[in-house]
């Protein structure tokens, strides 16, 4: 059985898994003219030669369409309105909806973010690799660009990157906040950035004007559809539950074979320093996130002076639809009724989606780089959990943060970690980066919690939650790395302490909706994982009848239950199941070898 | 052949000619016999008919003829002369005998072959290769005593165990040869067929019946599973035209018969049936009933289910017919259904009486070139919109229409030469198509010499909306010409480690563009999964409209060098292609049938209680499998 385990995670070592190279785009504008570069010859490669669509002829293909046509009428009969009123209604909600590039505008945007990013980041890199492939499967199929979501510069940075590599610029879906700034809206709209209401549930009009302008562009293939899976920025660096509305409505045209494939291009953008780190943290506390608007724009250019690190983007590999879909779903089902009647997806097409967001939301976390800082935020929030105390050594933090360094890589962690530079120079040039959170004090390291003048008490307390969360949203970038081994520690841990063997008639189906324990973490693959990586680094032995922990393996095994431990704690219940179901499967496991 | 167009000549003349041909054909034979007093005497009569119809294609030895390990008649073929040109042997045909120069070039630029790679075929069936006959001893004994002829010569029974799939002639040019029937017996009419299926029965031997053995669905495969001794049941002596009844325009035949022949012989007395499917050199008639046949020209004359007046059927049980020859009938579910279709799976079709109709005054063929192939299919949709679809449309794809050029014989004046340059000018220059684009839409127009020019008229200008340009007689006639020499072009691919075979569906009209690109998308995606070394051909032509969708056909070919099991791929190939079908709204089958090549889509095909509905059928008609060819269920 072991053996067995083995076999299939050696091929799958992520170890052995070579990352392509990246490459900083910065250096080239810190060398040439900004002005030529935006003003260059732009040739994208097209998919099969098909030129971008004006935004008028795109307009009118939507509202000819048949798809539309038919809920136009059928609105019209159940309303009791004329059909030209709901004519002229959809043709309103298009004009508000439709993005309008227009290439003067992205060429503005292009001199614009050159000066911004050079004076904001030091660098932004990007894997080559990737966007050779991006610009193969383009000219192939219709393409949909997945970006994590981590910052409001998330989407101004794609099309910036699109455009310095002479790609098709995508179009982007925009919540309809940004709309809401006055200029700024459309020039995004005029960027490429097309605008949803955050919610519409029951307007059916509404719903097909959107998904019909969403899958006219995607047919076609005007232009690549790019859209945030999370919805919205995740505050707290986790992946958030993926949106599965607009993920469907791209999938839709492949499952009616209206196109042949559709390839999906999950990309991970990471942020050494996240430009709205403090103001995640303020809003999770409960105060209200600054309207978006244009003033508010202008108070924050502030931001500017500030020296956020690097970018790193990398371009995923493309996920062709059709073979997520091969043998997940009966495509047939869709031959029985015209295709421009809208129906609600079946069961089985629902939980493709959602199990293909999932694998999609994973893909990007495999692939975001993680900077030393997080493991330090992790060692540090540790240590601050672990109980009032003035620090940690700055030595004992460097020595700590090499091992953490090596345990995540053996994880298979993207860690970008600079080995040109001594350990203690990587640590100290984090901490400076980053010092807004913590403090040096006598050599010792602590988060900078005392930090600050404050008038009152409840401000003083206010301040100090916003360093923890900050801090936990860095240590949470690096959670997918040791999640499955330390849900793993977690059950060895319950399972040596309340030594019951208990075979428990639990009735769990692995459905955990809460967002955190995402990828069906109960399954059996899940477990495997993690004990192969247990095994791996040393941490267990795994002998036909008990797992073991070894001698150095307790270090491993405290460091993962610690950082698990905000979770357990927040969600008792859930993670009582949960860790109750992986510690049946450590019996069953060893009972079966 | 039957592109014979009989324009010119007065009416008056024309009629005459035609009442003559109608007397001489009443002198050759009797009409309006008794078909029981005929039925009774068919021994005696026997050695009359075979001296009447000496114009009779099919002897009882197939091998005099056909080739055992390809396609069509021995003396034709595709081959590359010493001075590298290709050239179609033999005399049958209007392209025999002639010089194709740059058929060499397409094969080459499309497939990646080589003259000098050569994949020759085992040249002679070698005996020792096919198994000695398991024989049910007392079967044939009585089968003696009833005088119908038999044989369990290897030849005669090899020629008996394959239709044309890809896989069934690549194993007999590799000189392999699975199970066979271990009898072939020829029976001689009805009440012959009678007295074999009674034998059968009566000694539980396997009975399949083999018509003109043109299945491209793996129907004529023996089962392997089979143990009991299979006796192949060949009807190719049946096939005598019983009688013609001009007062009601029908005509009575036996099943045996192929295409061509009923077509010449009803020719001969002035009428024809119109059913021309692809195959009807070789196919017969019986066949084309048990598996629901279609014809190019449907549009005229309909397909087999519209042709169908009555048709007569051996099974276990005993014999299924109608009482009478009305024109329609609501008598509960239509039995005929029962039986078309059935595939061989509850008996043998004996004898049919069909719809004749008295042969087209004028023939005109006709083409158009549309600047791409959605342009196309439009045109074909608004066509069958408006009901004016001519006797035979279709449209094939850029692909197919480059491999009609690379069949264009050598020309013999400059000045055509000249002329075919202009066209191409004309219309890749000046009206600006792109020759990887374009594609052509083939016409034949039947009927009435004013009415086929008005027909025309409207078709052409239906054309014109769409942005399609008349492309003359000849591209027609040409892309006609193709469909029955393109079975002797898989023999010369086959020489050059070239593989291919064709497959049809039918689906909805808005799907019609959608299946066509993913189909073809899909075979070339799977081809490159599978590792083959060379881009495959794949294409597609729409070949028959009807109000609510259209008939698509898809070639695929593949160079396999390189491949160690290329059957193993082309099959897999082939299951990708049919899945990407059925996603995406086509039917399993238009015309080819399901045989035991698309049988694993049968249920899901028409539901579990429509597969218990044939299933209970097959239990009442046929419940010891005598007629096990494991067709379709």
């Amino acid at each position: 059985q072991r053996m067995a385990c083995g076999d299939v995670y050696s091929q799958r070592d992520p170890m052995l898994k070579k990352r392509d190279d990246f490459e900083d785009v910065l250096e080239e504008r810190r060398n040439s003219s900004d002005l030529r570069y935006a003003l260059r010859c732009y040739t994208p490669v097209l998919y099969k030669g098909v030129p971008p669509c004006k935004s008028s002829m795109l307009k009118s293909m939507v509202l000819q369409s048949d798809q539309l046509h038919y809920v136009i009428s059928q609105v019209s009969k159940e309303t009791g309105r004329k059909t030209d009123e709901v004519q002229e209604e959809a043709s309103a909600i298009l004009d508000e909806m439709a993005h309008c590039q227009q290439l003067s505008t992205v060429r503005f945007f292009a001199f614009t973010l050159s000066k911004v990013f050079k004076s904001l980041f030091r660098s932004i890199c990007v894997n080559e690799e990737g966007i050779q492939r991006l610009q193969q499967a383009i000219q192939e199929h219709p393409v949909v660009l997945l970006p994590s979501h981590r910052s409001y510069m998330d989407f101004l940075l794609m099309s910036y990157l699109l455009y310095t590599y002479d790609l098709t610029l995508p179009v982007i879906a925009a919540g309809m906040d940004f709309m809401g700034m006055k200029f700024v809206g459309e020039m995004l709209r005029m960027s490429g950035a097309f605008f949803i209401r955050r919610s519409f549930g029951g307007d059916k009009l509404y719903w097909a004007v959107f998904s019909e302008y969403v899958k006219t562009m995607l047919k076609n293939g005007f232009a690549p559809v790019e859209f945030f899976l999370e919805g919205t920025r995740s505050r707290t660096s986790k992946s958030l539950t993926p949106k599965l509305g607009l993920l469907n409505i791209a999938m839709d045209p492949f499952l009616k074979g209206e196109v042949f494939d559709v390839s999906v291009v999950p990309v991970s953008i990471s942020y050494e320093r996240i430009l709205e780190e403090t103001l995640y943290a303020r809003e999770l506390l409960g105060i209200p996130k600054p309207k978006e608007s244009t003033s508010g724009l202008f108070k924050a250019r502030k931001v500017l002076s500030e020296d956020y690190g690097s970018i790193h983007v990398y371009f995923g590999q493309p996920v062709s639809v059709r073979s997520l879909a091969e043998g997940r779903v009966n495509r047939r089902q869709f031959n029985l009724v015209p295709r421009h009647i809208p129906g609600k997806p079946g069961e089985d097409i629902h939980s493709f989606v959602n199990d293909s967001a999932y694998k999609l939301v994973r893909a990007q976390e495999e692939n975001m780089v993680l900077k030393p800082w997080v493991l330090l935020a992790s060692l540090l929030l540790q240590n601050q959990a672990a109980g009032p105390k003035e620090g940690l050594p700055l030595d004992e933090l460097t020595a700590q943060a090499v091992w953490l360094r090596d345990l995540s890589r053996q994880y298979g962690a993207f860690l970008h970690w600079p080995d040109q530079m001594t350990p203690s120079e990587v640590v100290s040039s984090s901490l400076s980066l980053h010092r807004g959170l913590v403090r040096i004090c006598e050599g010792k390291v602590q988060l900078a919690v005392e930090q600050g003048l404050a008038a009152t008490p409840e401000e003083k307390l206010l301040n100090q939650a916003v360093i923890v969360l900050s801090c936990a949203s860095y240590r949470n970038q690096a959670l997918h790395v040791f999640l499955r081994p330390a849900l793993l520690a977690s059950a060895i841990h319950t399972a040596s302490s309340t030594q019951k063997r208990k075979t428990h008639t639990h009735t769990h189906t692995h459905t955990h909706t809460h967002r955190f324990f995402h990828t069906l973490l109960c399954a059996p693959q899940d477990f495997e994982e993690a004990s192969y990586l247990l095994v791996k680094t040393g941490a267990v032995q795994v002998s036909q009848q008990e797992v073991v922990v070894t001698e150095g393996g307790h270090r491993t095994l405290a460091f993962l239950i610690a950082m698990l431990d905000p979770f357990l704690q927040g969600y008792q219940v859930r993670v009582g199941c949960v860790t109750r179901v992986v510690y049946r499967r450590v019996v069953v496991c060893t009972l079966i070898s | 052949m039957a592109s014979n167009s009989s324009g010119g000549g007065s009416d008056r003349q024309r009629i005459a000619q035609q009442r003559l041909r109608i007397i001489a054909g009443h002198l050759r034979r009797p009409v309006d016999v008794d078909s029981t007093i005929l039925a009774a005497e068919c021994k005696a009569q026997d050695s009359k008919t075979d001296v009447s119809s000496e114009g009779k294609t099919v002897p009882r030895r197939r091998q005099e003829i056909m080739k055992w390990n390809g396609w069509g008649y021995s003396d034709t073929k595709f081959l590359f002369n010493k001075k590298g040109q290709a050239e179609f042997t033999g005399k049958r045909y209007k392209l025999s005998g002639m010089i194709m120069p740059a058929l060499k070039d397409w094969l080459e630029d499309t497939f990646g072959t080589n003259l000098q790679h050569k994949s020759p075929a085992t040249p002679i069936l070698t005996s020792s290769a096919v198994q000695p006959p398991t024989l049910n001893e007392a079967f044939v004994e009585e089968l003696k005593s009833t005088g119908i002829p038999f044989s369990h010569d290897a030849e005669d029974r090899v020629f008996r165990a394959h239709g044309h799939c890809l896989h069934e002639i690549f194993a007999l040019r590799e000189g392999k040869v699975g199970r066979v029937p271990d009898l072939v017996v020829w029976p001689n009419c009805h009440n012959d067929v009678v007295r074999i299926v009674e034998l059968a029965c009566k000694h539980n031997v396997c009975l399949i019946p083999y018509g003109g053995g043109t299945s491209v669905s793996s129907g004529l495969e023996c089962p392997p599973e089979e143990t009991r001794s299979i006796v192949s049941l060949d009807t190719s002596q049946m096939s005598r035209i019983l009688w013609i009844d001009e007062k009601n325009l029908t005509a009575h035949m036996e099943a045996g018969i192929v295409g061509q022949d009923l077509e010449r012989l009803l020719n001969e007395s002035g009428y024809c049936t119109g059913h021309e499917p692809d195959s009807m050199e070789f196919s017969s008639l019986g066949g084309w009933v048990a598996t629901r046949a279609s014809g190019m020209k449907k549009n005229i004359y309909g397909n087999i289910e519209d042709l169908v007046i009555r048709v007569k059927m051996v099974t276990p049980q005993g014999v299924i017919e109608k009482s009478c020859l009305g024109p329609r009938m609501s008598t509960g579910p239509d039995i005929h259904h029962f039986i078309m279709g059935s595939e061989g799976t509850l008996g043998v079709v004996t004898e049919v009486t069909m719809k004749i109709r008295p042969m087209p005054e004028y023939q005109k063929y006709g083409s158009v070139v549309f600047p791409n192939f959605e342009q196309g299919v439009a045109c074909l949709r608004e066509v069958a919109k408006q009901r004016c679809a001519p006797a035979s449309i279709r449209l094939m794809d850029n692909e197919q229409f480059k491999f009609g050029h690379a069949l264009k014989p050598q020309v013999s004046s400059m000045f055509t030469s000249f002329l075919d340059g202009l066209k191409t000018f004309y219309i890749t220059k000046f009206k600006g198509f792109d020759p990887n684009c374009l594609c052509v839409a083939t016409l034949l127009f039947e009927g009435h010499r004013e009415k086929v020019l008005q027909h025309e008229k409207q078709v052409y200008d239906i054309a014109a909306q769409f942005g399609g340009l008349a492309a003359g007689e000849d591209n027609g006639q040409r892309g006609y010409m193709l469909t029955f020499v393109i079975a002797y072009l898989r023999d010369l691919g086959m020489d050059y480690y070239v593989i291919g075979e064709s497959f049809e569906t039918s689906v909805p009209w808005d799907r019609v563009l959608d299946i066509c690109r993913n189909v073809k998308l899909r075979i070339i995606q799977e081809c490159k999964d599978k590792g083959v070394q060379f881009q495959p051909l794949a294409s597609c032509r729409a070949t028959q409209t009807y109000d609510s969708g259209a008939c698509v056909y898809f070639y695929f070919a593949f160079n396999y060098r390189g491949l160690s099991d290329p059957v193993h791929v082309f099959e897999e190939v082939e299951h990708a292609a049919r899945e990407e079908i059925l996603a995406n709204g086509g039917s399993l089958s238009h015309h080819h049938g399901v045989g035991k090549l698309r049988k694993e889509w049968m249920r899901e095909a028409v539901s579990n209680v429509g597969m218990g509905m044939l299933k209970s059928v097959k239990d009442y008609v046929d419940p010891n499998n005598i007629f096990g060819n494991r067709n379709l269920l």
